[in-house]
């Protein structure tokens, strides 16, 4: 009796617990949303729980707004992003097969290098980075944000992990067999049997790229080029006081909403996926 | 005759890896030959001026010695430990929960859902999202207000300590979701006997957490130490946003990649490749761990935990 009464106690507080953190998950973006609805002036009278009418305004304010071309920012983030999940999984995943199906000298010291820079940082070569595509006569493009994740060490041991667990050499052997060429081998056989893990890394790559902010603010200048992150920075960096702060919410909204839009249809994949691989970017 | 065909695979082995390479070398590895070169050069703009290069040696590293760095080096430490401590704590009580079969617990998935949300947000756009809601005319002195807690405003971005607790929290808010995943893979990683015996020992729910379950997962939660440490060594986004760059109030909570930042904007190439270079010898340590856990041997941590497992048997095993 004592431990059902116990038990009861015990999932009560845990139910609490939990409740509690996803308020604090969920609260910043229900403010978000609430005052993304508001006008500037409802907003200077303080905060309201209830949504406001001024959501269409605030969005025709931020989609007019030369200074801050918050579209044009999506779409450049939405270009620099996919062509880098798009890069990024198919060299990786060619990397990892060409590491895992293949015998050659140089095949252990490869590995060995790649796990030996799995997790080093970016900024550390930031300053060479810059020199260097400056000399390339890519500084202010948006290609130096897309060619360097053909390199990712994180994604490339994830889908070496996956091939390792999932892909038996005698399959490659019978298609060789076959009159298969090894290109349309990857292509045809390898690539549809990672479907799966490409799609995991597709997104996480995705969103990583999204997000990022140190190297694009460094190499990205005029307006029109910039991601999203940049003008969120640029917003910060301007007389900010004076803004309209309907304005202002509904910026950060359509900087982060697109990425909350595709996890909650996609959760499900995304929340297996972390832990398959065992690493984390 | 074997050989020649064995070989003949072999060269398209080189051809798959070599993009991989050849982007790494261009984009990675000639920056940091350059990086680590210009540190032992006096190389910096002033006005529109450039002075330099000229060969100082090891100058630049000793000016960097004299100044902030370490002051910074520590705001990092302090803003990493505000968020990492109640992140591990929280994860460590969610994984074990998630992954009991036997708690009921009611919209599990949606916690799950919910909880590894902000780990996927715009670090950049919820650091701005912040500075809105805590400033002094924000939603969250007027929510304050309006619930008698205060009667006025607190100004949380003037002051040290709320200024690095809004960084260590949204730290916390946006990592612990990952983390508790991430151990309660590995909690359902371990074999059920284990705990069915030590049930049958008669373990309460705290002894099996302390006595089973931790030392079990001790390998991935040493893996999430390192590399979350590596993280926070990175700390940019969240402190820059927020501050504007400043670090403000008086540079209190400056991380040392802001530091590089500005030595990178102002275009002070000698600092910047001096401070690079001991950034790149801290990460190069930390990998070194990452690889030695990541080691082939022992892919998984399979190993240690099996060894860890042996460990809590013969514990249990004393006990009876």
């Amino acid at each position: 009796m004592k431990s059902k009464k116990n038990n009861l106690l015990s999932s009560f507080l845990i139910h609490l617990v939990l409740a509690v953190l996803a308020f604090l998950c969920l609260f910043f973006f229900y403010v978000l949303v609430i005052n993304a609805t508001h006008s500037h002036a409802d907003l200077q009278k303080g905060f309201s729980a209830v949504p406001g009418s001024s959501f269409l305004q605030n969005l025709k304010n931020v989609s007019t707004d030369g200074s801050f071309p918050m579209f044009r920012g999506i779409l450049n983030s939405i270009f620099v992003s996919g062509s880098c999940a798009a890069i990024c999984t198919y060299f990786s995943s060619l990397t990892a097969y060409g590491l895992y199906a293949y015998d050659f000298r140089l095949k252990k010291i490869a590995f060995t290098f790649i796990m030996a820079i799995l997790v080093m940082p970016t900024q550390v070569t930031a300053m060479g980075f810059l020199r260097l595509i400056t000399r390339m006569g890519m500084y202010d493009s948006l290609l130096p944000l897309i060619l360097p994740s053909i390199a990712s060490p994180a994604v490339f041991y994830f889908m070496f992990s996956y091939l390792k667990s999932s892909l038996p050499l005698s399959l490659v052997e019978a298609a060789r067999i076959d009159g298969c060429g090894e290109f349309r081998i990857f292509n045809r056989i390898v690539l549809p049997i990672m479907k799966p893990a490409i799609a995991v890394q597709a997104i996480f790559t995705f969103v990583g790229s999204w997000n990022n902010y140190f190297v694009p603010a460094l190499v990205i200048q005029s307006k029109n080029k910039m991601t999203v992150p940049i003008l969120i920075a640029t917003l910060r960096g301007a007389d900010y006081m004076n803004f309209d702060m309907g304005k202002v919410y509904m910026m950060i909204m359509a900087a982060i909403v697109p990425i909350i839009f595709v996890y909650l249809l996609l959760s499900k994949y995304i929340i297996a996926g972390i832990t398959l691989g065992g690493v984390k970017g | 005759m074997k050989k020649r065909k064995a070989s003949g695979y072999a060269k398209w082995g080189y051809i798959f890896i070599l993009p991989f390479f050849i982007a790494y070398f261009i984009f990675s590895l000639i920056p940091l030959v350059d990086t680590v070169r210009y540190s032992f050069y006096e190389y910096y703009q002033s006005g529109i001026k450039v002075i330099g290069p000229n060969y100082v040696g090891l100058v630049n590293y000793k000016e960097l010695l004299h100044s902030d760095m370490f002051r910074y080096a520590g705001n990092t430490m302090i803003l990493w430990i505000i968020g990492f401590i109640p992140q591990i704590v929280i994860a460590m009580i969610l994984a074990s929960w998630f992954s009991d079969a036997r708690l009921k617990i009611h919209g599990k998935q949606f916690f799950k859902v919910v909880v590894y949300l902000p780990n996927l947000i715009m670090a950049s756009a919820f650091a701005l999202l912040f500075f809105t809601m805590f400033s002094t005319s924000g939603p969250i002195n007027s929510i304050l207000m309006n619930l008698g807690i205060t009667s006025s405003k607190i100004d949380f971005l003037g002051s040290t300590a709320g200024t690095r607790l809004l960084v260590g929290f949204m730290n916390f808010l946006m990592w612990f979701g990952n983390t508790s995943i991430m151990l309660m893979a590995a909690i359902m990683g371990i074999s059920q006997e284990v705990f069915e015996a030590a049930d049958i020992d008669g373990c309460n729910r705290l002894q099996r957490f302390f006595m089973v379950t931790l030392p079990n997962i001790r390998p991935i939660l040493a893996y999430t130490l390192i590399t979350s440490i590596i993280g926070g060594l990175q700390m940019f986004d969240v402190p820059q946003i927020l501050t504007g760059g400043k670090g403000s109030p008086d540079r209190t909570s400056m991380t040392l990649i802001m530091f590089l930042n500005n030595h990178l904007k102002s275009k002070n190439y000698g600092m910047a490749g001096a401070l690079s270079v001991y950034l790149f010898i801290i990460a190069g340590i930390l990998c070194a761990i990452v690889y030695k856990m990541t080691d082939d041997s022992d892919p998984d941590g399979s190993r240690a935990a099996e060894k860890a497992r042996k460990r809590a048997e013969r514990k249990a095993g004393h006990k009876r």
